[in-house]
């Protein structure tokens, strides 16, 4: 290994440098990117390849970014030097095993248009990061396409990670076969099933999840009209006795009356809270729908409207026990649980439901006036709390749990008279007249009252945090009523609001505003 | 046993002369220490060595025939205190661990031992986890080299140059009287290639027959006058000899022409990546053959000033090619040239950055720039003068997210961190201190717990400031690995004599986990070569904790939540320990899951569990993923325009662990969740009977379909 030779300082560039293929793979601790990094040595090694392989191992691999590294070049007799880690510009092949990971290494610098052939897989691993903001924090994989198609110098891009498993295998398997329909590498496919043969371990599998992969990549050569976001579902549509489907049709040519900006919302929320109670309800939202479009005008585009009828029909159809219970037993929801689990009809399957009542679920079921009484009596709540407040796992498979939640699911008959509906009913209204009041001043301003209902969800802690943010952002929006930026601010506290759980965002921008007004 | 197997290939490391053997870096150094008749072997696992140790583990059978003894030590410190056994006995040991944090553990044992040196070949092999995957603080393992004056092994990345590398270190050792540490970055460990074997060869005399035939020297306790003694012979005699040896067996290589106007200096572990920036310079071809003089130092200390000077004669500028700081061998080489009154002109992290990994555009653009100014003429026209710049490409940074490293799917100490996070909503935030593992995760959102780590088995002990008491009491986390390491003296039994008024909760999941599932003295498996299943709670009761809380399983969240509660409530004073228990899920998976499928085969009777969210319930307030984070755990955005936020969602790779459940009971969240148990090969009765319930439920379903209106799939 000592040996040394003179050269001349100036000379050539060796050919056979350019012609070392370079390979990346960036994956997620856990996808297989080590079975994959072996199966391309093995291929490249049968091939009458020299290859070298390395990995950066470690506590990435738990779930964290990780990334493998191949070199390779037609075999000499005498070895070569191969780098250890990829460069920035200097990388033919990149497989991304998920599409932020793909946005990662086009960040590095390791997908380069005049080189690299990026075969990504269109599906999502949520970081934390994007999992745990209250509201909608899921990163931009548009952005990630563009920049991709503007990166590589050749795109390959499928969801691996579907074809996988419909497969009945892993990704590294369907990437495998995207590599090799894309021909990067100079070897025939039935090479690259040789080497998952070789590998001796889940052979079957690996080559069907093999094929899937190859074609999903050859179809998939032109990725980005098949991204495009397709319609929403058209609306659901009612099933049920004769009568109720002539109250039914009744309402929903009301629903159709609409401007066409909001007729579509209109419909999909009257159906919302028709499911919710019934058709009497219905053509209570209606009614109120009726007030906004009355405030409302086809110069301002019936946003207000459209925006009512989505957020009403929300409110409207809020979360309480008789609903959870309702939608538990319902017959699609067991075909859906058992389509989930991957269960036949005829399998015999468990399920447990996970409920935690507490003293303000049963007083809500309570008489409005009744239950406000006993609500105001904390003795009285202590007492139901300990009654009821402890985790209750139902094993809604069997009779005597369903028949429990089949009956609170049926109790939709009685709703109307309780204390929980009486505090919703209250609630809703004090906020629709308020947006009602601003519509004629501040359309706008309107508008974001409106959407602030979307702060309010979840149950108990979820739902008396969402409500608290709902209060504070509707001070804030009492603190800038009458600016003309008045709206802007409004949807900015909304945003706030939405970030994070604390309300540190919210916080920070309610004292921005205090700093001018 | 060990999360990644090696068995296959430890069949490999039987090959003799004439065979060929082709794999991963680490197998290739065991079979270099088999090649090299060594006697014991040891060391702590870690990354990127971590594979090291469960080769050797794989390999005791074939370890055993030779002679060899393999010793699962219980540190670092403890690792290399055993390479005592060379100090008197001409017998070749060789332990393993992680730098820096491995050598600042070891520094003890390895101070003592190159001060009393060493008659049998003493390496110790160091994976140096540096630059990116990296899980420590970033420190070079160099430094402990010059201060106890062992000598540093740093071989170029290839499997033939770092098998060498062995069968070297082993003679340097025994030349110089002097231990030899051996670095191996984190990919060269992993990197994969061949080398031509040599047969394995039995120790000369193996720690067994040493043991018939007891030896003992004083003079080499370190002891006054003994250890002044020690420091001159370092100096004057081993030094001396080293640097003889290191010269006449070539140690360190030079590649390309003799004469140049310049020339580089390069540590062996970098030398692919100059050869690489050269290539793409057009200034060295796919072998490595150079029209820039390398002198690569596959021994970064001692450096050999005689060798080095030879390399500059003749030369305008020399760059040293050095990774991570400080700069200890430019300082040296500088030296070098200024006692020598050269003229020559040093390079380094002038053109280098002081701090980093040398990654592949770093070291083309040092390289680059070093020819710019030292030797323009050998560069290409395109690098003089470049063509026009690229098309920039939209910037991703903002939209991309950082993914750390994390709990996986099920992972058993999950539901401890919930816990946590549910008595902080009770109590308030407390000071709380982690250690080193797999816990450390919970530093990291959705949980972040802990704002420090002091080191292994210290998380007790970096709160003793706080041991008094106050108002709240201080929290530590310490893992079960972390305890047998180092924590059951320096942290448990520290919080016992100084009466600490504070709660430590050891998170033990059967393995020492992060570094790979090994198994420590408390591991419930069986292994035929060590003494498993120690419980936590007796060593820590036998140390004199009296408020012991032994939980059997951490999925129990309530149970979690009130037993923290209780700690940090309790009128009693002194240590409160809590020993969460639960099976890391990695290697539970591993372990049942072939177990389940055979038995499913073989026609028992087998509920396999996942959960499952009704997303109709679930309002997309991710409450639950702020108390989660798993992996499984995700989000769905919903085809329904009534819809903002997408809702939770639990995808195939759930393995029904029930902290999902668990925690929407004990946090009071939303009754979305459910879990699901698929019953294979259901008894007859069972089938029948859920079968009758079936109808009976589709029966009171369908009742109360012909009476309202429902809609779509909902219904």
């Amino acid at each position: 290994m000592t040996e040394q030779m003179p050269i001349p300082a100036a000379r050539a560039p060796d050919p056979r440098v350019q012609a070392i293929i370079k390979l990346a793979i960036l994956a997620v601790g856990g996808q297989g990117g080590g079975v994959l990094t072996g199966w391309i040595e093995d291929l490249a090694r049968a091939n009458g390849y020299d290859a070298q392989a390395t990995s950066v191992a470690g506590v990435a691999q738990r779930t964290g970014a990780t990334i493998y590294y191949i070199e390779m070049a037609p075999a000499s007799g005498r070895v070569p030097v191969f780098s250890l880690a990829p460069s920035a510009g200097d990388v033919d092949i990149l497989i991304a095993a998920e599409m932020m990971e793909a946005g990662r290494a086009i960040i590095r610098g390791f997908v380069t248009p005049d080189r690299t052939v990026l075969i990504a897989s269109t599906h999502r691993m949520l970081a934390v990061s994007e999992k745990m903001v209250p509201g909608d924090g899921i990163a931009d994989a548009d952005a990630v396409r563009a920049a991709a198609e503007v990166a590589a110098a050749r795109l390959i891009m499928a969801d691996f990670e579907a074809t996988a498993v419909r497969s009945g295998s892993v990704i590294s398997a369907a990437l495998f076969g995207a590599l090799a329909a894309s021909g990067a590498l100079p070897f025939p496919r039935a090479a690259f099933e040789d080497a998952i043969r070789a590998s001796g371990k889940g052979v079957e599998p690996s080559l069907r999840a093999f094929a899937a992969g190859f074609e999903a990549a050859s179809a998939g050569a032109a990725p980005a009209a098949a991204a495009k976001a397709a319609m929403p579902a058209a609306p659901p549509a009612p099933q049920g006795p004769k009568a109720l489907m002539a109250a039914w049709a009744a309402l929903e040519a009301r629903a159709a009356a609409y401007p066409a900006p909001a007729a579509d919302m209109a419909r999909r929320g009257l159906a919302k809270v028709v499911d919710f109670q019934d058709a009497a309800y219905g053509a209570e939202y209606l009614d109120a729908l009726d007030r906004v479009r009355a405030a409302d005008s086809a110069a301002q585009g019936w946003v207000l409207t459209r925006e009512a009828a989505k957020y009403l029909a929300n409110a409207m159809a809020y979360d309480d026990v008789i609903r959870v219970a309702d939608l538990k037993t319902r017959p699609g929801r067991t075909a859906r649980v058992r389509a989930e689990m991957g269960a036949k009809s005829d399998t015999v399957m468990a399920v447990t439901e996970y409920f935690h009542p507490r003293a303000e679920e049963i007083v809500g079921l309570l008489p409005a006036a009744m239950g406000a009484r006993w609500q105001a009596d904390p003795r009285r709540m202590a007492l139901l709390d300990r009654l009821f407040n402890r985790g209750r796992r139902l094993r809604s498979d069997g009779l005597p749990a369903f028949l429990a939640l089949w009956l609170i699911g049926g109790l939709r008959g009685w709703r109307r008279r309780t204390l929980r509906h009486a505090e919703e009913a209250a609630h809703r209204s004090a906020w629709l007249a308020r947006a009602l009041s601003l519509a004629g001043r501040d359309y706008g301003l309107a508008v974001e009252v409106i959407r602030c209902r979307r702060l309010i969800k979840g149950y108990s802690d979820t739902h008396a945090r969402g409500l608290s943010k709902f209060d504070r952002v509707m001070d804030g929006i009492a603190l800038v009523e009458g600016r003309p930026d008045a709206a802007d601010w409004a949807r900015r506290l909304r945003e706030a609001a939405l970030q994070d759980e604390g309300g540190k965002a919210l916080e920070g921008a309610i004292a921005t505003i205090r700093s001018f007004v | 046993m060990a999360e990644r197997s090696f068995k296959a290939e430890v069949a490999h490391l039987r090959k003799g002369a004439g065979d060929t053997f082709t794999g991963e870096g680490i197998l290739a150094i065991t079979k270099a220490l088999l090649e090299n008749g060594v006697g014991y072997v040891g060391g702590y696992q870690g990354a990127p060595i971590s594979h090291l140790m469960d080769v050797l583990a794989d390999a005791e059978d074939l370890l055993s025939e030779l002679g060899v003894r393999f010793e699962a030590n219980a540190s670092e410190a403890a690792a290399a205190a055993m390479l005592a056994a060379s100090v008197h006995y001409p017998i070749r040991g060789a332990v393993t661990f992680k730098g820096s944090v491995g050598v600042n553990v070891a520094s003890d044992a390895l101070a003592n031992l190159a001060s009393s040196g060493v008659t049998g070949g003493a390496l110790v092999i160091v994976g140096e986890d540096y630059g990116e995957g990296s899980s420590i603080m970033q420190e070079r393992s160099h430094a402990f080299a010059m201060k106890s004056q062992f000598w540093l092994l740093d071989p170029r990345p290839n499997l033939p140059s770092i098998v060498k590398a062995v069968g070297d270190g082993f003679a340097l050792s025994e030349a110089s009287n002097t231990p030899v540490m051996m670095m191996v970055r984190i990919r060269s460990c992993h990197v994969t290639g061949s080398f031509a074997c040599r047969d394995n060869v039995r120790p000369q005399l193996t720690v067994r027959e040493a043991l018939s035939a007891p030896r003992k020297d004083f003079a080499r306790v370190v002891l006054p006058p003994m250890s002044y003694q020690h420091e001159q012979d370092k100096v004057k005699v081993r030094w001396p000899a080293a640097e003889r040896f290191i010269v006449e067996n070539g140690l360190n290589e030079r590649f390309g022409p003799a004469t140049a106007p310049v020339g580089i200096v390069v540590q062996g572990g970098m030398y692919n990546g100059v050869i690489r920036a050269l290539q793409r310079l057009g200034l060295a071809d796919i072998h490595g053959d150079t029209a820039v003089p390398l002198y690569v130092l596959n021994v970064t200390y001692p450096l050999v000033a005689s060798e080095f000077l030879d390399f500059c004669a003749g030369k305008d500028a020399v760059l040293v090619v050095e990774e991570g700081q400080p700069e200890f061998i430019e300082q040296q080489l500088s030296t070098f040239l200024y006692r020598a009154k050269s003229l020559v002109q040093l390079h380094g992290k002038d053109i280098f950055p002081m701090a980093g990994e040398l990654t592949g555009k770093v070291m083309l653009d040092a390289v680059t720039a070093f020819l710019k100014r030292a030797a323009p003429q050998m560069l290409p026209a395109q690098v003089v003068a470049p063509n026009a710049p690229a098309p920039p490409i939209p910037d991703l940074t903002k939209t991309v997210p950082i993914r750390p490293p994390g709990f996986c799917t099920g992972c058993p100490e999950r539901p401890i961190f919930a816990a946590m996070k549910l008595v902080e909503r009770e109590l308030g935030q407390h000071q709380i201190s982690a250690d080193i593992g797999c816990h450390l995760f919970a530093s990291l959102p959705p949980f972040e717990i802990g704002g420090q780590t002091m080191g292994y088995g210290l998380g007790p002990a970096s709160n003793a400031a706080f041991d008094g008491g106050g108002a709240k009491r201080a929290i530590s986390i310490l893992g079960d690995g972390g305890f047998w390491h180092n924590g059951l003296s320096s942290s448990i039994g520290n919080m016992v004599f100084n009466k600490a008024d504070a709660l430590t909760i050891i998170v033990d999941n059967y393995y020492s986990a992060a570094t790979g599932g090994q198994d420590i003295p408390s591991s419930r498996a069986d292994n035929p070569t060590k003494a498993t299943q120690h419980p936590i709670s007796r060593a820590v009761r036998g140390v004199g904790v009296e408020w012991v809380r032994q939980i059997d399983r951490t999925y129990d969240v309530k149970r979690m939540r009130d037993t923290i509660r209780e700690a940090l409530t309790t009128p009693e004073k002194g240590p409160k320990v809590i020993v969460a228990s639960s099976e890391c899920m990695l290697n539970r998976q591993r372990r049942e899951k072939p177990q389940r499928a055979a038995a499913i085969k073989a026609g028992q009777r087998v509920e396999v569990p996942r959960f499952g969210v009704d997303e109709d319930v679930c309002t997309g307030d991710h409450a639950c993923i702020r108390l989660s984070g798993c992996p499984s755990l995700g989000l769905k955005r919903l085809d329904d325009p009534l819809r903002d936020d997408p809702v939770a969602h639990i995808d195939q790779t759930c393995v029904g662990c029930g902290n999902c459940g668990e925690v929407a009971d004990a946090a009071v969240l939303c009754p979305s969740f459910y879990e699901a148990r698929v019953v294979h090969n259901p008894g007859r009765l069972e089938a029948w009977w859920a079968r009758l319930s079936a109808r009976v439920i589709a029966a009171l379903q369908a009742r109360r379909a012909a009476r309202r209106l429902s809609f779509g799939a909902a219904g």
